[in-house]
Parts: C-alpha cells; structure tokens; sequence
C-alpha cells in the first residue's frame, strides 16, 4: 500500500504515483523520507537564498541581542547625558503631542533665558520613537515609552546590519555584504553608541547615513531617479536626526567632484547628484532647527558649487556635441569657464561679505583642524569625547578591521568602479575625522567595516577557489591534458604547498575574525554597557558594589526641594537634573550659550563671597558639584575645574588659569594655590572632608582620587549651607542662604 | 444626653490605656457597663470622641469577654457611628457598639473597645535640626469622655522612654519611667472632660504614606500581578537645616535620631518577580526573605528619610493564582486578598486599591468588613479589546488593623477570556 501522502510533501511537490510494490516494512520506512528529501532539495539557487537570509536574520538577532548587555548588567535605563534630554523631550512628545512638541520653550533650563526647544533640537530620534511607540500601542501592547526609547538604538543597529549588507552587495558582492553585516552587527566603535539605553542622535543616525549612501550609490550606479528620490528621502531622515549630515553635504559633491575628475561623469551620475541635491535641500529645510542653513551657510556651500558645475559640465557637453568643432568648442570652454568662475566667485564673495552666506563656525573648523578647538574654543575641546583619537582606542574599537581596512581598499582599487570609488572617500574622509574627535569612530564604523569585508570576503573567496581547484587538480591532471584546470594547475607548478598555505591561510583567516568577535563580545560587555549613572566597581569579596549616587542626589531634589528651585552645576549634569531631577538648571549639556556658562564657571572658580553675588544674580537656589575622592571616582569637579577656569577665564578675565595652578602643577594638597584652596568649587567638595578618614593607614581628609590629603581642612562656609550629600559622597547639594538683613 | 438618659446606662469603672510608644496612638479601653434602666433592654453602648479624635480615628473595634477566667473568650461586637441626629455637647462624635444579646435591666457586662488615632501626635519644636531629638505633643482627657455615668476610673499612658519634659497634672496623678498614670477618678458626669497634655520624646519613624494604590491585576492564566504606588512622607517634626553625612554616618544614634532609612514590607508567601523602583529607575537597595508563611522585603529609599521630606516610589510583586482564586457556591469566581498597606507601621491617607478583572468578566462586586468608597472602571493593558472590569475601592486614614481579608467576585464570560491569546497569534 502506498503510504498516503503528508500535507506538507503536497504542499512542495506531489510525489507521481508509484505503481504498488510488494512493500514489506521496511521498504515503507524507506519510501517515507524519499519524497520528503526531494522536496526539501532545493537548487543551488534557492539553498544560497536560504542560506543568505538565516545569516542575515541570524545576524539581525545578533546585534540586537548583542546590545543588551547594559540592561542585563544594570537595567533597562536611560544612559549618560544627552540621552536624558531626547528621553525628556520624547517623554513630553508622547504625552503633549507633536503641535506642543514643536512649540515647547522651555523654561527648566538655561534659567532665566529658557530654550526654545522645538526649534533647536534634531527632532527625528523623538519622532521615530515616538511613532515606534503609537504603532506598539496600536497593537495593544501596553509599553511605555522609555522601554521604547531604551530599545530604539538596538533596533536601529540591526536595521544597519540589513542597510550594510544591500550596500556591501552594491559595492562588491553578496558574500561581502554579509561579511559587512556581520562585523557591523558587533562592530565596538559602533556599539560604543548603540547599546540599549545609549537613546542619542547617533543611534538612528548612522543607521540614516548608511541608508542614504547606500540608496546614492544605488541611483549613481542605475541612473534611476527613484533610487534618488529615496535617497534624497533618506538624506532628509539624516538630516531630521543628527547634524551630521554636514557629512554627507559635503561628503557627496567630494565624491562628484572626484568622478568629474577622474573622468567618470556619466548622465546616471548627474540624475542621482541632481535629484537628490535638490530634494535633499528642500526636505533638510523642513527642519526648523536646519532651517535655511542648506542656502545661506558656508559649510553646505560645497554641494551647491558641485550642483551648479555639474550644470556648466553638462551644458559644456551639449555644447561640445552640437558644435562638432574642437577649436571653437575650446575658445567657448575658455569663456564660459571664465565667466562660471568669476560668477561663482563673486557671489560666494558678495554672499559672505553681506553676511548672507555665514562662514563657517567653529564646530566645523574644529573638525578640519584638529588643534583649532584647543586654542579657541574650550568648551568643545573639555568634552572628552572630543578629544584626538589615541591609537589605543583605535584598536579597541576597530581590532582586525584597522588591518584589513588597508587590504580592503587594495581591493577596492584593484576592482575600482564607482561605487568603490565612494566606498574608498568614505573610508578615507571618515578615518580622518575619526582621527580628530573620539566620537567620530562612529561615523567611520560603517565605512571601516564594509571596505574590511571586502579584504575577508574576496581573500576568503580566493582562498576557497584555490583549495577547490586544488582538490580536483589531482583527479584531472592524470586524465586530461589540455583543459583549464590542468592548464592554471600548470601555472601554479611553482607554489608546491599552494594547497596546504590556503587551508592555512583560512584557518588564520577564521582565527581572526573568531577572535575580532570574542573582543566584541568582551568589550560591549565590560566597557560600553555603563549607563554611567549607576556605577559598578568590584569589592574587596569580589561581590559587585553599586553606587547609586547621582540617582539619589537627583530624586531627592525632585522630591524634597521647591519645584521653583534653580540649580546651579557645572553644565555636564543640565540635562540629568531637568530630566530625573525635575528641576531648572543654569546650563545644561547644550551648550549653546558660552558666557552662561562662564558665569558659572566664573561663580565656581570665586571665592564664596564674590559667587555668592554670582549666585543671587542667578536666582540660584541650590549648588550640585560632584566629588570623587571618597569613592576614588576620578571624573569629578575637581578633575573638570581647569576646564571651568578655562571657559569662566575665556569670557570674564578677571579668573586667570595660573592662579589655580603652582608651577603649572595642578594640586590641592597643602602646596596648592591659595586661590584654589579657597574657591568655591574647592570648599563645596572638600567641606568637612577633612574630618572624614577615607582609607585605612591614611590620614583623613585622604583624596583618593588625587591620592593626596586635601589642603584646607578647615571649611567654613558662610552663604550656603550643606542641604544633601549622598551616601558615597559623589554628589554634593549645598544650599544658598538668603540674603541677610540689612541692619 | 437625652437618649443615655433613656438607655440609663452607667459605666461602673473604665480603664483607659493610652499606648504612645508608636508613631500612631493607641488606646484600649476596658468598660464595665450596668443597665440600670427599670424595664428597657438596652441594645447597645455608647462610645463618644471629641471632634479632633473623630477626624483622626482610623478603626474602632470592640469585644465582649464572656465566659469566667480560663475559659474567657472574646466575642467581636460591631461598632458604627452613631445617628447623627443624636445630640451630643461641644459636637462630641457618638459610636455605637451593638451588643448580641441585649443588656437585661441591673445586668452588668464588660466591653473592650480598642482604637486607632492617626496624626494625633503633633511635633513641638515643629522643626529640629540633624542632631536634636523629636518630641510631641499629645492630648487628650484625664477623665473617660462618655456620654454616661462614671463611676470610677482611672487612665494610664505609656511613652517610649522616660523622656518626658512635662505632662498636665490632674491630681491623682503619678508618674514613674515612661508611665503616667491619671486616676482614679470617682463620680465623673456626663461628657466631663478634663484635657490633659503630654509632651514627650518620640523617635519613631512617622511614617505617613499620603497616598498608596495598590494594582492587583488578576489573570486567567495563572498570574495574580500587584504593582503598589506609594507617595511616602516622614510625617515627624520637620528637618531644618543643614544636613551633614559625615554626622549621620559617624554617629548614627544620636544623629537623626528621627530619621528613618529603611521599611518592611509583609507580603504574602510564595511572591515572585519582586522589583522596587521609582520614576527614575530601580532601587537596587531591597532584600526579600521569604518563608512558608510570608514574604518580607526590607526596602530602603534612595536617601534616610528626614522629617518632611518626600519619596515615592512603587513595588511590584507577582503571586501565584491557586492561593487567592476560589469558586463560591454560587458558581461565581471570588478573589480573597488583603487589604490595607503592607509596609508594617505606617498610616495610608489615602489609600485605593484597584482590582483589575481578566478581560470578558462580569457584574463584579467587593466585599470589604468596613465603609469604603466602590466604583467601577475599564483599564486597558497589554492586548486587551474590550478592557478590563477594574473594581476601585478607596479609604481614607488606613493603619495596619485593615490588612484583613476582603473578596471580589465575578462572573466569568469565557469567551472573552480568549482575546488576548487570539490577538496575540494575529500579531504573530
């Protein structure tokens, strides 16, 4: 009897019908898996398919799953700094809705001149998740918003694995693309930003740039204006979330310029340039906080020069076909060139000198001249992620990809075309970017791991090829003499070991990369996990000790102070006070306004009477500082004050950077400068520290952050009162005391 | 006056113990009553409060003894507010304790009346500083205020320690240690009260949660789910000025001494998934122990509480369904939990508990031994369609005397009871 067929063998293939056998059980065993095994054997075609999309999923769970690390070591919770603020803004998104959202000025923070915020932030991050939020809801699945906002940057990372393979598969091929997916999925200077929690612009915005690279090599190589139009779309999604879409303005008429060059213009170039030029422009200037900045300032002016000469090149190129005279043709060149030039001069002229066209600012010249920020502005160069890039970190978060990113771009070059000519600038632009800030790894990740993937991919390949030509070359060179496998056997007679080198060399290969994702692993799970609001250290037992000192401090002014009350910190902890601890703040991490900022830093580098002043003139209720030297928590006030001389000194000179220092030596033990000794910012940190004895054998008032027993112990503090100090010490709240009588 | 006059009722001596040892107050009185009435029963006894009292009285529970000596047993008697219409002096609050079998004419019998003041203790100085002690005023009467005849009695109060600056002399009065003892009176009349004022040290943690909502969100599917919202206020003498770790760390015992760092929580046996956070994230400083019988989770607040400050924060707890979910006769499903607060020795002001239905049940209905507010809502929740019934029962004033059983039943409507798992496969 013929076994009856099973559903899911009909579903694939019906099995013809067999004519009825002697069948003993045997053979009924035997027959059931045969239809089964046909049906399941696909072409090579479909088991590549099928293999390429497990991969790609597999690698799409990976490097979401990769990024939760911080919620199991910690929680599921916002991180650092500025992600408090687009959690707040998201928060008052949802709850207010978009029209609000827009409208808000807020008066929390930048007291008493408040902040516009709808027109001065990059509101895609907030939307998205705000949208990602409503779409769960509408399923009915009952989350709040901060899970989403926690879980956004994850999401968006995997979504750039999916953009990194298509663009791999543009550039080169299929099995490059799933390499890039692959080390992008847990690329260390891509997690760095990405890990669940870490809720910034950059979560979804690499993911945005990826995208609009990718869909304008797309357009450059099939000249199709849809591809365009959709890069112009994701230029546009680029622009709603980061400012570092400046990149990508300046970074694609580069690349135009660089085809134009070379020799390489082509009507698909000009159709992709173009649409996505001009569209690009027009959507960037829906954002309120871009504005018109695409027209009117220095540093988009780039894309709008390669815009117009991408015009003069194709009108020269009309020119030249319709005149069929070379001389003539020649002398035209000659003039229109002149008067293209001389036009485009003069505007760029006029436009600059009527203040038309902004120069450009400090930000953007910080990041062409590595040193330019150190000398002139010191509120960018005090950030640390704004530092110049050590090889260390390089290494850290590229590993192996520092070394087959020059392999990659041999390859790059040796196949050039012009898709690996925009992967190669992109390489190369942001590798020098990387160079000048820290944070700019970042941008770099994507490049550093496609052009990488190139070199694994076609090394892997060649490799491949060899051993499987190899491993047939015995069979065929006995019988057959003139066929191709014996004939490139022939040329690679001179390589004996050619066989036994390329199973080496891929096993070194496997090491390699199995290596590349042990150090991924390792470093998402002990560095870029922090939330660096809960702080872990190891006890003497081994056990994990937390200090949860910032959260204490901040729900205790939420809780136990007026809701009226200004807080006066130095600006790192704006956007944490506003956000967790409800209150206004002086300045916050937007740092829009240098000489707000200077006050306080002027108010904390005074001694107490004259900030004081400072203080009344600000309203200022309460004082936060942080302080380390219990904990043994080095990125305290103590260790920012420089910077707060700085930045106080750049804007009032009365506050002068050699008097908090003795022989250019920064010291507050008994050696340090009277000045220092007795600012403010010293004795709202030491104050009573001196009784207080931190480590054994030591004598108190021990810093054990500076390693040094403090200076003045003897703390008197006449216009503010201590009013919180946390359990760790590392958060300090003073009290400013209300003026006295006047008698 | 007119209607004791008619019970002719007569306390023939009251013993009034005034326990202040807490941040609430608490007061057990012993009264052995006569009826002296020629010819009436009287069915029930007058208790009376001064207007102050009435507002703070969190319970009022009476007992009768019956039975001599070993075989003593004590039979609960149900006490409510008297008709308002009755007229009282100086708006004295009546309570009524009903007794089971009326008191025959000349008959005597002893009712045990215990009850619960909340807020009742003021601080004076009404602000200190980190290193100084609290201390409160309490007031009260030296004599029974009782719309009745006394006929001999005698009130005995007990501070903490033996710290008492002063106390109002009514004489016979006498004191030794933490014990004030006021009495014995004779022959008091109708409504005499004579204030008494106490002021004594008191270190408790005055714990007040201004406002709790519990959320016990049942489930079908085997999963009872309570999620408690406090608002958490130290209700003690306020903290003045400044506030100096290094004196709270390095002596502890004479350094908010009122301050309180830490509460516990009782919590049913066999919870899990425990979590304690606020707004801003977890609070990583709890520690759950739990044995056959209950649960305890110790929960420490971000910062030691001062006198006046602020925390809130919310406990989440998971329960399994067999302990709670029961069938009635009447073939409705009923849910036995408990009311009140489980964090041990505070006062709720307010306190709501919500009691959210699975999805597709009906006509609910709670059941709760005293007065509370009861309404109906629809929350919605992961999945839901229709939403769920939420049964919403409030109370003012609540101390740790309500953490008594209560039920709610329903009617199950199966059909709806599939929504969510059919949603979820249409997600899928």
């Amino acid at each position: 009897p013929r076994p009856a067929p099973r559903a899911d063998e009909t579903l694939a293939q019906i099995p013809p019908p067999r004519p009825p056998m002697a069948a003993a059980a045997s053979t009924m065993l035997e027959s059931l898996p045969a239809p089964l095994l046909r049906a399941l054997r696909l072409k090579t075609k479909q088991q590549e398919l099928l293999l390429r999309v497990s991969a790609l999923a597999l690698i799409y769970v990976l490097a979401f799953a990769v990024r939760l690390f911080s919620v199991l070591r910690y929680e599921s919770m916002i991180h650092e700094f500025d992600p408090y603020f687009n959690y707040r803004t998201t928060l008052y998104l949802t709850e207010h809705g978009y029209s609000e959202f827009w409208n808000w000025f807020d008066h929390e923070s930048w007291y008493p001149l408040g902040r516009v915020v709808g027109g001065t932030l990059f509101p895609g991050l907030m939307v998205t998740a705000a949208l990602l939020h409503r779409l769960l809801r509408a399923l009915s699945l009952a989350v709040h918003i901060r899970e989403v906002c926690v879980l956004t940057a994850p999401f968006f990372a995997a979504n750039t694995t999916l953009v990194a393979y298509a663009f791999g598969r543009e550039i080169w091929d299929s099995g490059a693309g799933l390499v890039a997916a692959a080390l992008i999925a847990v690329c260390p200077g891509y997690i760095s930003r990405s890990v669940a929690g870490s809720y910034d612009n950059e979560g979804v915005a690499i993911f945005a740039l990826l995208l609009t690279f990718y869909l304008f090599v797309r357009a450059v190589n099939t000249g199709s204006l849809a591809w365009s139009l959709a890069a112009a779309f994701g230029y546009f999604y680029m622009v709603s979330a980061w400012g570092g879409y400046v990149f990508i303005i300046n970074l694609l008429p580069l690349y135009v310029l660089v085809l134009l060059v070379t020799g390489r213009y082509s009507q698909r170039l000009y159709v992709a340039y173009n649409c996505t030029y001009v569209l690009g422009m027009l959507l960037g200037m829906q954002i309120r906080f871009v504005g018109f900045q695409h027209v009117q300032s220095g540093e988009h002016m780039a894309a709008m020069g390669v815009f117009f000469l991408l015009q003069v090149f194709f009108f020269l190129d009309w020119v030249k076909y319709m005149l069929n005279d070379v001389k003539l043709f020649k002398s035209f060149l000659r003039i229109t060139l002149t008067c293209v030039i001389s036009v485009g001069t003069l505007a760029l002229g006029i436009g600059t000198a009527s203040g038309y066209i902004s120069p450009w600012t400090g930000r953007f010249y910080s990041l062409l001249d590595p040193t330019y920020a150190k000398d002139h502005i010191p509120i960018i160069a005090s950030v640390s992620e704004h530092q110049p890039t050590a090889w260390s970190s390089f290494m850290f978060d590229f590993h192996i990809l520092l070394f087959l990113f020059p392999a990659g771009l041999y390859f790059c070059f040796k196949r050039l075309s012009d898709a690996t000519i925009f992967i190669v600038m992109y390489g190369l632009t942001s590798m020098y970017f990387a160079g000048v800030m820290v944070r700019l790894i970042l941008v770099a990740a994507p490049a550093v791991c496609l052009i990488s993937a190139i070199a694994v991919s076609a090394t892997i390949k060649n490799l491949t090829t060899l051993i499987r030509s190899k491993s047939k070359s015995p069979q065929t060179t006995g019988k057959t003499t003139g066929s191709k496998a014996a004939a490139k056997g022939a040329v690679d007679q001179p390589l004996p070991f050619q066989h036994n080198v390329a199973v080496a060399l891929l096993l070194g290969a496997f090491y390699l990369l199995s290596r590349y994702a042990i150090h991924c692993t390792w470093v998402t799970s002990e560095a870029y996990s922090s939330p660096s609001i809960v702080l872990s250290a190891r006890g003497h037992n081994g056990g994990r000790v937390i200090f949860d000192d910032y959260r204490e401090a901040y729900y205790w002014l939420r809780q136990n102070t007026p809701t009226d009350a200004k807080i006066m910190s130095w600006w790192d902890y704006g956007y944490q006070i506003t956000a967790m601890g409800n209150r206004t703040v002086i300045v916050d991490n937007n740092t829009w306004n240098n000489t707000h900022i200077a006050t306080v830093g002027r108010a904390m580098s005074s001694y107490e009477d004259e900030a004081y002043e400072i203080m009344q003139s600000l309203d200022v209720n309460y004082v936060l500082v942080v302080f380390g030297g219990v904990t043994g928590y080095s990125s305290d006030d103590i260790n920012k004050f420089l910077w707060m001389v700085r930045i106080g000194g750049g804007v009032f000179p009365v506050i002068k950077e050699p008097d908090y220092l003795v022989n250019g030596e920064y010291r507050v033990d008994k050696g340090a400068s009277p000045k220092m000794l007795n600012c403010l910012m010293y004795k709202l940190c030491y104050y009573r520290f001196g009784e207080l004895t931190t480590e054994y054998g030591k004598p108190p008032g021990y810093d054990r952050v500076r390693g040094v027993e403090i200076g003045n112990k003897d703390i008197k503090l006449e216009y503010l009162e201590e009013a919180f100090t946390t359990s760790n010490w590392i958060v300090r709240i003073y009290k400013v005391k209300p003026p006295k009588n006047r008698s | 006056a007119a209607q004791a006059a008619e019970d002719g009722i007569r306390v023939l001596s009251a013993e009034k113990r005034i326990d202040l040892t807490g941040p609430i107050v608490k007061v057990f009185l012993t009264l052995k009553v006569q009826n002296t009435a020629t010819g009436a029963d009287a069915s029930h006894v007058l208790i009376a409060f001064t207007p102050a009292e009435a507002d703070h009285l969190a319970i009022v529970k009476a007992t009768r003894a019956e039975g001599k000596r070993k075989k003593k047993t004590y039979i609960p008697l149900p006490v409510s507010p008297a008709d308002p219409a009755t007229a009282a002096p100086n708006g004295a609050r009546l309570y009524s304790i009903s007794l089971p079998t009326p008191l025959k004419p000349t008959d005597t019998t002893t009712v045990e009346v215990f009850y619960v003041l909340t807020h009742s203790l003021e601080p004076f100085p009404a602000e200190i500083t980190q290193s100084e002690s609290q201390l409160v005023y309490y007031r009260d009467s030296a004599v029974l205020l009782s719309p009745y005849h006394v006929q001999e009695q005698g009130t005995y109060v007990k501070t903490p320690s033996s710290r008492v600056e002063s106390f109002t002399r009514v004489d016979p009065t006498s004191r030794s240690g933490p014990d004030v003892k006021y009495g014995a009176y004779g022959n008091q009349l109708p409504y005499a009260y004579s204030p008494i004022i106490l002021h004594y040290e008191n270190n408790h943690a005055f714990a007040v949660v201004e406002e709790l909502v519990r959320k016990v969100e049942i489930s079908h599917w085997g999963n009872v789910q309570v999620t408690e919202h406090y608002k958490l206020k130290h209700g003690g003498a306020k903290h003045k000025g400044v506030f100096s770790r290094l004196e709270y760390q390095a002596r502890q015992s004479i350094s908010g001494a009122s301050s309180f760092k830490n509460l516990l929580a009782r919590l049913p046996p066999r919870v899990h998934s425990v979590y304690y956070r606020d707004e801003i994230g977890n609070i990583s400083s709890s520690h759950l122990r739990s044995d056959s019988y209950k649960s305890e989770l110790e929960i420490e607040p971000r910062y030691p509480l001062f006198g006046g400050w602020h925390c809130t924060f919310t406990i989440g707890y998971g329960m399994p369904l067999q302990d709670f979910l029961f069938e009635s006769a009447d073939g409705r499903r009923f849910a036995n939990l408990t009311f009140g607060c489980p964090l041990l020795n505070t006062v709720v002001d307010n306190l709501t508990i919500k009691v959210v239905l699975p999805e597709g049940s009906k006509s609910p209905q709670a059941v709760v031994p005293f007065e509370t507010e009861q309404h109906l809502e629809t929350s919605y929740s992961y999945l839901d369609v229709v939403g769920r019934t939420t049964v919403v029962i409030k109370k003012k004033n609540v101390v740790g005397e309500h953490n008594v059983p209560f039920q709610v039943f329903w009617k199950v409507f199966l059909v709806l009871g599939f929504v969510a798992p059919v949603s979820y496969l249409t997600i899928v």
